[in-house]
């Protein structure tokens, strides 16, 4: 999974849902019955993961917006562990 | 209050009180099913009228401006509710995440069409044996073949297939038939949740509990099982807490992120809080969710550890397990505010090791011979039963 191209477009998994919760001040990640709390990185990524945006799409934004550069890595490395972990997809 | 006044470590400051994360609605307490371990409590058809559907959906409303996000809707059988849809979406419109907890009766490819409609996120699927339906399904009979359409059903609506089933004596020796059926279900998920005693399992605990051989055998079961399906198949195998040194942490600790509200809208800090001597539980129809939560005696008798008696109270375990079950502690010992038994360090651990050691007496016979007809008499939940049962002593005195 590590050498997965820079355009595979990574959304939600089925079935789960990313939403931003005031009361938490995150973002979590619901799934049945359960929750995972996200850190602030963590739901920066997580909420560009659409299924429309590529990784390199989304490493692009995130550099953007955090006027940041050389996030790749850890992007990627991120996205990878949340395939793992079934909290995102691939979409084609 | 100093220090100096406690014969322990000072209480910790409270932590600042979190939203009630956790909120589960128990539409009705009306069921189709007649099953002998289920947690409702044993005097239900003693409970007001249920709340209507406008009651509902303000619970809905308040409980998601505190910040609750998981909602589970159960019961009984949240399927009798014929309002079930219109609660669906209002909780679905407001953000919540929506899990539906059923046994699967009544849920017709017109209601599972309308729920998916109407926003549900997620159905769990009950396999609610009891000794009559188990026998059924072991003779592959209607049950199985409900149970089968259900499953195909919720498959067919993009669901997960999410199985839950409660062992205990009587069924346990055929988990890896019921491990079977759950994969010829599809189950994606499989909960193995040995009976927890409360409500009618603990009327039928001592006609319920496993022997330890049993448990050990179903494990080993489960992991062959386990090892074949990977991959394909997520099995959980929930040990009875009877079998145990440390108590589980119930709820995390009552108050912090579980609400309930019974049928007849009673809000509860946990499942079976209702049968708590000296909590008086407020009810969604005086109070609103904010004032229940944060203000109420109820759901702040349990916070904190300043509660606590010894040997809790001094415990360094204390702020991991939350000194265990509160309805446990008091069916058990008589008294809400003592450690579980379940725990070795409890004086009463004695209560929970002799039910054991009786179950482990009774449960000498042959492996495939447990689910045979007893001696011993098995109450199963119904209206009927529901009265006369709560008639004799108080749970504390068995």
């Amino acid at each position: 999974m590590t050498d997965m191209p820079d355009t595979v477009r990574p959304a939600v998994a089925h079935g789960l849902r990313l939403q931003w919760e005031p009361a938490q001040e995150a973002h979590v990640l619901l799934y049945p019955e359960g929750m995972v709390k996200l850190n602030s990185s963590a739901g920066a990524i997580m909420s560009r993961c659409d299924g429309t945006r590529t990784l390199a799409d989304i490493v692009a934004d995130l550099e953007r917006s955090y006027g940041m550069s050389g996030l790749a890595t850890d992007v990627r490395a991120f996205v990878v562990l949340a395939l793992q972990k079934r909290w995102l997809e691939l979409r084609e | 209050m100093s220090a100096a006044a406690h014969p322990g470590p000072p209480p910790q400051a409270s932590p600042r009180i979190g939203p009630p994360l956790w909120l589960l609605l128990e539409l009705t307490y009306r069921c189709p099913l007649h099953c002998v371990f289920c947690y409702n409590p044993t005097d239900f058809a003693r409970t007001g009228a249920e709340l209507a559907t406008a009651d509902w959906l303000r619970v809905l409303r308040e409980a998601r401006a505190l910040g609750a996000v998981q909602l589970g809707l159960s019961g009984g059988e949240p399927l009798v509710r014929e309002d079930l849809e219109a609660i669906v979406a209002e909780a679905h419109g407001l953000g919540f995440y929506v899990n539906l907890i059923t046994s699967g009766v009544g849920l017709t490819r017109a209601r599972i069409a309308a729920l998916k409609a109407a926003g549900l996120d997620h159905i769990q699927l009950s396999f609610q044996d009891s000794t009559r339906e188990l026998n059924d399904f072991l003779s592959s009979t209607r049950t199985f073949e409900l149970k089968s359409q259900v499953a195909a059903l919720i498959r067919e609506y993009g669901y997960p297939m999410v199985l839950n089933v409660v062992l205990h004596r009587l069924n346990i020796d055929h988990v890896g038939q019921i491990l079977e059926m759950a994969e010829a279900f599809g189950a994606q998920y499989v909960e193995l949740a040995n009976t927890q005693y409360y409500g009618w399992a603990w009327l039928n605990r001592d006609q319920l509990l496993p022997s330890r051989a049993q448990l050990e055998r179903a494990e080993a079961v489960t992991q062959r099982f386990r090892e074949r399906v990977a991959g394909r198949m997520q099995i959980y195998f929930v040990v009875p807490d009877y079998f145990e040194t440390r108590p589980k942490a119930c709820m995390q600790g009552l108050g912090s992120v579980f609400l309930a509200v019974a049928p007849d809208g009673i809000a509860m800090p946990c499942h079976a809080a209702r049968m708590l001597p000296g909590l008086e539980l407020p009810s969604v129809r005086d109070v609103d969710i904010r004032t229940i939560w944060y203000d109420s005696p109820a759901f702040n008798r349990f916070r904190g550890q300043s509660w606590m008696k010894e040997p809790c109270r001094s415990c360094p375990e204390r702020t991991k397990d939350f000194g265990g079950c509160r309805c446990q502690a008091y069916l058990l010992t008589g008294d809400p505010d003592n450690a579980d038994p379940v725990c070795d360090l409890s004086p009463h651990h004695s209560l929970v090791t002799s039910a054991v050691a009786r179950a482990e007496a009774a449960g000498q016979g042959p492996p495939g011979g447990a689910a045979a007809p007893r001696e011993q008499v098995l109450i199963f939940r119904d209206h009927r039963t529901s009265i006369p049962v709560v008639a004799g002593d108080p749970p504390a005195h068995r």
